[in-house]
């Protein structure tokens, strides 16, 4: 009966690449074994959650290290679903950057009191939603990979139930997340109405043939300020500092890092493969974009008195960057991506690692404000050195990651040699003076201001969970910075071709 | 031994101190001799490659060249590689950078400024230390730019934690100037980058590879490089940072400050934006004069409203750094040579001045000179070297400061050809003025410090003794380089001239008979 029923329907199985779908389906099936573990053992299993979802993680990249070593571009369901070098970067990044993200929640979540297994299980939906979204070539595959990324994050930022703030941040992110993907879903719609068809590929060539149809313009316009949400770039940033401040602390640098990037990753594919044709279209949006968010990010990130509100603005403001090289990515084609992505990748680094020492300075202060490390020198050394090296390094100064990242951005924007390059370079350049402002004020604090009297001056004591996020995070920072040939190895603009 | 030096000659001084920083990193905080210990002999190595190096040197004989030259990939995908060479421009500026670090250290060797903590201290100037030798070797523009902000954070870090009253925002000030220029230098180099024939930031190619620039394109490229190099000198009108940092540093952040740092920016100019693009820097040339004497004559004006001893050679400062950037504006060999001379005798005697400042700062607890006096009295040996400094400062003949100052005005009688005589001339009349304004300065400030007798809070004042051990062991070799360079200066000359004509490339000599630039017209 069941074997008839295809026939029934008419519904023919596609071909299945389970090689290349082994990411995704590893971590549904860590995932689900969280769940039942928490059925099963009850309170017992809380214990095993943590290590469990982060082993998870690591057993989920041996199918992206396997694939990469096979080195062909796999194609599923007629172009929709795309596994080539440009994809398995960035999933072994959001896998890495979940994996971090579970170390530093692990004693935050534990010693908060808070449910754990679905803490966990909803990171790995969310992951999976981020892993899906580096391989969608298909608008409804790059829609269904966005929901799956933001409805567990929307849970996890309001995950501290018993504070209005967390409430506060998880609603906020909620409805600004909806209005956006409802402002997306209607471009894409006005696209998919024109071409007939939703794979990537299919919308070049329509955009390419009816490039100042209306219609073809309002749908590029939506779907990219869609994104603008996700990613928080000016004015659509504003869900950034409430939610930030009020999630927990790891979900924020989860959100402030993974769902940040997960949306530039479909920005890249839209802009590179979806209207390649359109750049009079995008290029001026996304240059606006650019140099709204990061002049608006650092200039409103001076007042901030709070850290991670300072982080949220600071984040609006690399957001900026990661958008300038997209703002000439008609100009210099796969450079473009290059460069976003050598951003993404040393923007995850030196953010988490900011976020962990945030972490472990909470700990002790149970404060975020920027008031509360004054001194920190004096107690926390450690923790000091290695918060300077994660602030400096966002700032952009050599030897440090920041750096070498913000380097592929100027060199994208000049590469294109038009005055809309230069002016975002120069704009750009400026800014990166502003930011070192801020950062600046927070190393001044830590480093030149004393203790104030109440505090605790007893050493710090970290848990390991974080002590190995910070490691991780501190030497990918300076190996990245003072060897970027270990980044550029993988971003180079002639290997990482997006295959439409 | 040679070939030793050919291949690590100039890897190991630059990363040694770095790979010292991190063993101290690992030893606990309260072991402050070990640490002390440690810095020093780092720095002593280095010192030691460096004569190494200079022994080497001369032996391969080769001054206008670069000798030891490194190049290996670094990142491959922007076509940025590592390489390393020196020639007699950067040759004695490096050797400076590793004769004033170890100075140093034995200068604090018992005076840690507050709050004290030797091991941060000495881990900042370390890092200092590599950041400078790494700028004057790199040959590669990304690596240059690389080690040229390296000295940023140490040298944040050393104003804002060891810094008098005001340091945080001398800090701060420090590092967004400074920042700022070089962030508009990185896009310069980029634009470099794509502009040339050659997609390259090899220093060594790019002179060739950016003669095709067209000529309006090359004006705005240097311009981004005259920001970043002319905020680093400090020429007038973005000297605002200097006076603040240097007055707000403790001693030893001060000397490097004066001695080295204030040099990468001269030195980015004779080594990159002046090879690399000559026919916009024969029109920014009469610009640049200009703020030259201006900085001069303002530097002076500045000097003579200070009540602050520090802040008075602060002020000098500037007016010196006028007097190398006229020589460089004049695009003549003559007038780089006696550049090149200015930085070398300016690092040793302004260093000498901050030295001293701190020395009097400890032992009268201010540096108020209408405080001060009788230092003559009190502490002679003191006083006199003093002397001695502020007479090489003014530019004494027979000491190092007249061999930067006078063939500097000397050039500007007759710069490059392509460069407007009667501007240059009556640069050379105003800088000339410079030269009295500063006799005037250096010597009130003599008299007001040196002469008399000491004021009745300090007459009695047990804390005010004559120069300590370790203070003269960090003095004796400047004190000694300044008197033999004055004498001698064809020490210098010998090495630098070479390497000017040379790196200067075809076009300085071509710029005197105005070819290169009639090629670049008929193109």
């Amino acid at each position: 009966m069941l074997s008839s029923l295809p026939s029934i329907v008419g519904f023919v199985r596609p071909d299945i690449d389970w090689h290349a779908v082994a990411p995704e389906l590893t971590l549904l099936g860590v995932g689900a074994v969280v769940t039942l573990l928490d059925i099963v053992l009850l309170e017992r299993g809380r214990a095993y959650t943590s290590a469990l979802a982060g082993i998870g993680l690591l057993v989920a990249l041996i199918p992206i290290v396997t694939l990469a070593a096979a080195g062909d571009t796999r194609e599923m369901f007629g172009g929709a679903f795309v596994v080539d070098d440009f994809a398995l970067i960035l999933k072994a990044m959001f896998i890495v950057v979940a994996y971090i993200v579970v170390l530093l929640s692990t004693n935050y979540i534990a010693e908060g009191d808070y449910w754990e297994n679905e803490y966990y299980g909803l990171l790995l939906a969310s992951v999976m939603g981020m892993v899906l979204m580096a391989s969608a070539r298909d608008l409804v595959t790059i829609f269904v990979a966005l929901e799956l990324l933001s409805i567990p994050a929307y849970l996890m930022a309001a995950w501290r139930k018993a504070d209005p703030k967390s409430n506060e941040a998880g609603l906020k992110y909620y409805l600004m997340g909806v209005f956006a993907s409802a402002i997306m879903l209607y471009g894409m719609s006005l696209l998919f109405g024109l071409a007939g068809d939703t794979r990537l590929s299919e919308i070049a060539a329509t955009v390419a043939e009816e490039g100042s149809n209306p219609v073809v313009i309002l749908g590029i316009i939506f779907v990219i300020v869609g994104f603008a949400f996700k990613v928080s770039g000016f004015p659509f940033h504003t869900w950034a500092p409430d939610t930030y401040e009020g999630a927990p602390t790891p979900v924020t640098a989860f959100l402030a890092v993974a769902s940040k990037a997960a949306g530039f990753v479909a920005l890249m594919q839209l802009v590179h493969a979806g209207f390649p044709d359109a750049q009079d279209i995008y290029q001026p949006l996304l240059w606006i974009l650019a140099v709204g968010s990061m002049t608006a990010g650092n200039l409103i990130a001076l007042r901030q008195e709070n850290i991670v509100r300072l982080m949220a603005y600071s984040g609006v403001s690399q957001a900026g960057f990661m958008l300038a090289p997209l703002a000439v990515a008609g100009d210099i084609g796969g450079e473009a991506l290059s460069a976003v992505i050598t951003y993404v990748l040393i923007y995850a680094a030196m953010n988490l690692g900011a976020f962990a020492v945030i972490i472990a300075v909470a700990r002790r202060t149970a404060s975020g404000e920027i008031r509360s490390y004054a001194g920190l020198f004096k107690y926390a050394p450690g923790m000091t050195i290695l918060m300077t090296i994660f602030l400096f390094s966002l700032a952009g100064i050599p030897p440090l990651g920041g750096w070498f990242a913000k380097f592929a951005v100027f060199r994208a924007v000049v590469e294109a040699d038009t005055g809309w390059g230069y002016s975002l370079a120069a704009i750009a350049a400026v800014n990166s003076v502003i930011a070192l402002f801020y950062y600046a004020k927070v190393a001044r604090m830590m480093w030149f201001e004393d203790v104030p009297e109440e505090a605790d001056t007893t050493s710090l004591s970290v848990p390991p969970s974080l002590v190995a996020a910070l490691g991780l995070t501190a030497a990918a920072t300076l190996l990245f910075g003072i060897y970027p040939a270990v980044i550029t190895h993988f971003t180079d603009g002639t290997l990482i071709a997006l295959t439409p | 031994m040679g070939e030793f030096l050919n291949d690590w000659g100039l890897s190991i001084p630059t990363f040694l101190p770095i790979i010292g920083a991190a063993v101290m990193l690992l030893i606990p905080k309260d072991r402050e001799q070990l640490h002390k210990l440690i810095a020093l002999a780092t720095t002593v190595a280095v010192a030691v490659f460096g004569l190494l190096l200079l022994i080497q040197f001369v032996d391969n004989d080769n001054y206008g060249a670069l000798n030891f030259v490194v190049d290996k990939g670094w990142i491959d995908v922007i076509d940025s590689r590592y390489i390393m060479g020196v020639d007699g421009i950067s040759l004695p500026l490096m050797l400076l950078t590793m004769l004033i670090v170890p100075l140093c250290v034995i200068y604090s060797w018992n005076h840690f400024p507050e709050p004290h903590n030797p091991k941060a201290f000495l881990m900042l100037l370390l890092i200092l230390e590599t950041g400078m030798i790494g700028t004057f070797a790199a040959q590669d523009l990304i690596l240059f730019f690389v080690f040229f902000e390296v000295v940023l954070l140490p040298m944040y870090f050393m104003i804002g934690v060891w810094g008098g009253e005001n340091r945080r925002y001398a800090a701060i000030k420090f590092f967004l100037f400074t920042l700022f220029g070089s962030a508009l230098m990185l896009v310069s180099f980029l634009a470099l980058y794509f502009l040339a024939d050659a997609s390259t930031f090899d220093m060594r190619l790019l002179p060739e590879a950016a003669a095709g620039i067209a000529k309006s394109s090359q004006v705005w490229v240097f311009g981004g490089m005259f920001l970043g190099f002319g905020i680093k000198v400090p020429m007038f009108p973005f000297h605002t940072w200097l006076p603040d940092a240097h007055t707000e540093a403790p001693t030893v952040g001060s000397v490097i400050l004066a001695a080295v740092l204030l040099k990468l920016g001269t030195y980015g100019f004779v080594r990159i934006a002046i090879p690399i693009l000559p026919e916009a820097a024969a029109e920014w040339a009469p610009f640049i004069g200009l703020l030259a004497v201006i900085g001069i004559i303002y530097g002076a004006l500045g000097c003579l409203a200070q009540r602050d001893l520090k802040r008075l050679v602060a002020f000098s400062s500037v007016a010196h750094m006028g007097f190398v950037m006229l020589g460089i504006s004049t695009l003549t060999d003559f007038g780089i040579n006696a550049a090149v001379f200015g930085m070398v005798a300016h690092g040793l005697i302004t260093g000498m001045l901050f030295f001293l400042a701190g020395s009097v700062k400890e032992r009268y607890h201010t540096l108020d000179m209408s405080r001060l006096g009788g230092l003559l009295v009190q502490a002679p040996r003191m006083g006199w070297i003093l002397g001695f400094c502020a007479m090489a400062s003014l530019g004494l003949p027979g000491l190092a400061g007249f061999w930067g100052e006078f063939p500097a005005i000397l050039a500007s009688y007759n710069p490059a050809e392509v460069l407007a005589e009667e501007t240059f001339r009556s640069y050379m009349v105003i800088a000339a003025l410079g030269t009295v304004l500063a006799a005037g300065y250096l010597l009130w400030m003599l008299q007001k410090t040196a002469f008399g007798n000491p004021r009745e809070e300090f007459a009695n004042d047990p804390h005010i003794r004559d120069a300590s051990i370790s203070e003269y062991m960090a003095w004796a070799p400047l004190l000694i380089l300044i008197l033999v360079l004055g004498v001698y200066p064809h020490l210098l000359f010998g090495a630098t001239d070479p390497a000017v004509v040379n790196s200067l490339n075809d076009c300085l000599e071509s710029v005197t008979s105005g070819a290169c630039f009639d090629a670049a017209a008929g193109k």
